[in-house]
């Protein structure tokens, strides 16, 4: 659990007894107390909330694709969750699971279905017609089809959808700091209420950093995983 | 190396497709043989019923009532996906895998019927050569990397990947350009000359018919089958008002450019003064040749040294 | 454990109708200060956006926005917000609109940027002036995805107003904030009543957007819809 520091005079610098905005030697001494640990806790909660959130919607996109009429009532609810605010949806839950990272993730899940599922659905559906006219004429099954030829297909929106979510749910996880101390949240929100300057911009500036790191990366693996969408015409 | 397999022949019996909620039927009664080794071309109006009856043999569409067997066998007897993979299956907009490359899509039907690396990239390589797309160059393209002949090309290949003993395909050159068309159909020709498959070959275009196929088939709105003959006898005899109508005005001289010079006899040319034509030119260039130089006869170089001559009434008599 | 928590929340709604008076101007605090800092951004960024869809320009910016703002956690925002203004009105209404502009920003781009160039070309083609191109053309067609963004940017407002009480913001976020003064069935009352008004709210303006769509675009559109089309 992170903890505020409290500036203690007569031992803190001057930099951080005059409350400029960023102290370098705050930021070195308290990284691996404070910093490092909310940062890796605020990656654990992100990546558990996008893989947890990216499954579920996978799962309701393959069965929505198969099943027209199951769309509907998943867009639906998702996209009720999506709508109510986050401080909201943690404090609905707490007196069902408590002041507690679940509480914190099953919120989290919750807000990347709505984006997950409705790119997973549009990947899926984005097959033009006469490839699945093909594939089915030369004999492929409707499995085969599916995992040989939509899922691949499907990959650019899915990981469009991915880079959305992730980057949504870095920003998300610091409203965590409301309910229980974990990630990047707990010091911002704690040198808040004891207005510490370089603690927020340290800490704040980790979250955005994070977000477009992530994003970055996922950029990446989409040009990876796609070789023929950036394939150009040879002449 | 697989050794080639035989063409089959394709049996039509009483074949019918009834759409529920529709009063005239797709497909309506149709009874036909198509010789093993052949092409035959279904041509038609829209809505003839010529694509509903392709797909009854690799039961795209269902029957409603009749046969349809392939090689003596029905095509109701096998399931449905092992039946199509034993099938060549073109069609207009090709449906290249985008994610995948050349060698790749080509290499669908081998990779589904468990042929080993080794055999598959052979086969693709030969066939990339046989629709002239060096396989060098060409593997490791995707789709979007091609010209719209390109792409048909690969699906051909990709339809010949696995050695079917028939082929459908269904307008495959309506997409393109008239040049690549015409280009595209003489590889066909050229193709069919060396692999010898049976083909159905759906199409619009009765010149198209006519240049493609051994056999051909009209079916008029209803999906009936108005006549089914060798391309010289629909122009010569056309069965009623309608084929007549289907096939043009100018079925005479559709008939004269299904004859090249070097195909009929000559009187030879005695010293007559004319447009010097070769054997391989079609009666039809041979005519408009006269029209053009405002001559009456053309003379023939017979490639053996001597000269023959053509004359107009020589050209009406050839007609009857 | 389901148990208990049906208790809270049959406390909650206790809660929200022993206090509903407090309730009342929360909300009402809520809405005024959401519809505030929603008119401000539309005013910044739909005039902006169409500018830029309108003449095609600047088009990594204008679509890269969106993805910036995303990242941007709204705690972040607020906090440095509060260092540089400190505890009030003005800090709140800057945070919530430097969140809010960007969505609108990017669809209002986007949604005349990709307005269909054939309709646009057969209209000068008509000797319609740029304007009236603008005006009777390219705007029509461009509202449905206009209002997604601004609907988008609507629901993040109010959830972001909620965490703006930390700041001295004011409206229902005073509540949820403020955990020490109240029990969990407050918090959860406040909760609820927050919820409801982010439903009604894109509620409301789903119907605004159906109204105002042109007759021949009325596509199926589900009840919600944020800004989340496939960006490829």
């Amino acid at each position: 659990m992170a903890e505020p520091v409290i500036p203690d005079f007569g031992e803190a610098s001057d930099c951080v007894a005059e409350n400029r905005l960023f102290c370098t030697d705050w930021v070195r001494e308290n990284w691996d107390p404070v910093l490092q640990p909310a940062l890796v806790e605020h990656i654990k909660l992100t990546v558990i909330a996008v893989g947890l959130g990216f499954v579920l919607s996978l799962v309701a996109a393959l069965l929505a694709h198969r099943f027209r009429h199951v769309e509907r009532p998943v867009a639906f609810l998702s996209a009720v969750i999506y709508t109510i605010p986050s401080l909201a949806l943690f404090q609905l839950l707490v007196p069902v699971t408590g002041l507690t990272v679940t509480t914190v993730e099953i919120a989290l899940v919750g807000y990347t279905l709505l984006i997950l599922f409705r790119n997973n659905l549009a990947g899926l559906r984005s097959t033009p017609p006469e490839v699945l006219e093909a594939a089915r004429g030369m004999g492929l099954t409707s499995n085969q089809t599916l995992w040989r030829v939509e899922l691949p297909l499907a990959l650019p929106a899915i990981v469009a959808g991915l880079r959305i979510a992730v980057v949504s749910t870095i920003a998300l996880a610091t409203v965590a700091a409301f309910v229980v101390s974990e990630g990047l949240g707990g010091p911002i929100l704690g040198a808040l209420r004891l207005d510490f300057r370089t603690e927020i911009i340290a800490a704040g500036a980790l979250a955005v950093g994070l977000a477009i790191l992530a994003d970055a990366l996922l950029v990446l693996a989409q040009r990876a995983v796609t070789p023929w969408a950036s394939a150009r015409r040879v002449t | 190396m697989r050794a080639p397999r035989q063409a089959v022949e394709i049996v039509f019996d009483h074949a019918t497709k009834r759409y529920p909620g529709r009063t005239t039927p797709a497909v309506d009664d149709l009874s036909m043989t198509i010789p093993a080794g052949e092409v035959c071309c279904l041509v038609g109006p829209s809505g003839g019923g010529k694509t509903t009856a392709m797909k009854l043999v690799n039961r795209l569409v269902e029957l409603t009532s009749g046969d349809v067997r392939v090689d003596g066998k029905s095509v109701t007897a096998l399931d449905e996906t092992t039946l199509r993979r034993g099938i060549g299956y073109v069609i207009q907009q090709v449906g290249l895998f985008p994610h995948m490359t050349v060698a790749e899509n080509v290499a669908t039907v081998p990779k589904l019927l468990g042929w080993s690396k080794r055999e598959t990239d052979e086969r693709t390589d030969e066939l990339l050569d046989l629709v002239d797309l060096p396989a060098r160059d060409y593997r490791s393209r995707y789709a979007s990397q091609l010209s719209g002949g390109e792409r048909q090309r690969v699906g051909l290949a990709r339809a010949l990947a696995a050695d079917p003993p028939l082929m459908l395909m269904d307008e495959p050159f309506g997409a393109l350009d008239p040049i690549t068309r015409t280009r595209l159909q003489n590889e066909l020709l050229r193709i069919q000359d060396e692999l010898r498959k049976t083909i159905i070959f759906v199409t619009h275009d009765i010149d198209e018919a006519i240049l493609v196929g051994d056999r051909i088939a009209i079916l008029r709105e209803g999906g009936v089958l108005a006549q089914y003959d060798t391309p010289e006898q629909l122009l010569a005899h056309p069965a009623d008002d309608f084929v007549a109508r289907f096939v043009g005005a100018d079925r005479g001289l559709k008939r004269l450019s299904l004859t090249t010079l070097d195909e009929v006899e000559l009187e030879p040319a005695n010293g007559l003064v004319g447009p010097l034509l070769d054997g391989q030119t079609t009666l039809r260039d041979a005519l408009s040749a006269m029209l053009t130089d405002g001559a009456r006869a053309v003379v023939v170089d017979s490639g053996d040294g001597t000269r023959k001559q053509l004359t107009l009434d020589r050209l009406a008599e050839l007609l009857r | 454990m389901i148990a208990a928590a049906l208790d809270v929340f049959v406390d909650s709604l206790q809660f929200i109708v022993d206090e509903r008076d407090l309730l009342l101007e929360k909300t009402l605090e809520h809405i005024v200060l959401s519809g505030a800092a929603l008119l401000v951004s539309i005013a910044i960024a739909v005039p902006l956006g169409l500018a830029l869809g309108h003449l095609h320009r600047g088009s990594f910016v204008a679509v890269n926005v969106a993805n910036v703002g995303r990242a941007l956690p709204t705690l972040v925002v607020i906090a440095v917000g509060f260092i540089f203004l400190g505890i009030g009105f003005t800090t709140v209404m800057l945070a919530l609109v430097v969140l809010a502009v960007p969505p609108i920003l990017t669809n209002a781009y986007v949604a005349v940027d990709e307005v269909d160039r054939d309709a646009v070309e057969a209209a000068r083609g008509m000797g319609m002036t740029p304007s009236q191109v603008l005006w009777r053309v390219e705007l029509p067609l461009a509202l449905p995805l206009l209002f997604v963004g601004i609907r988008t940017a609507a629901v993040f407002v109010v959830a972001t107003a909620t965490i703006a009480a930390i700041a001295g913001g004011s409206g229902l976020g005073e509540i949820l904030v403020n955990q020490a003064a109240y029990d969990v069935e407050g918090l959860v009352g406040a909760a609820i009543c927050v919820s409801l008004l982010a439903l009604a709210a894109d509620a409301a303006l789903g119907v605004l957007q159906r109204w105002l769509t042109p007759a021949g675009l009325k596509e199926e559109l589900p009840a919600f819809e944020p800004d989340v089309r496939p960006v490829v």
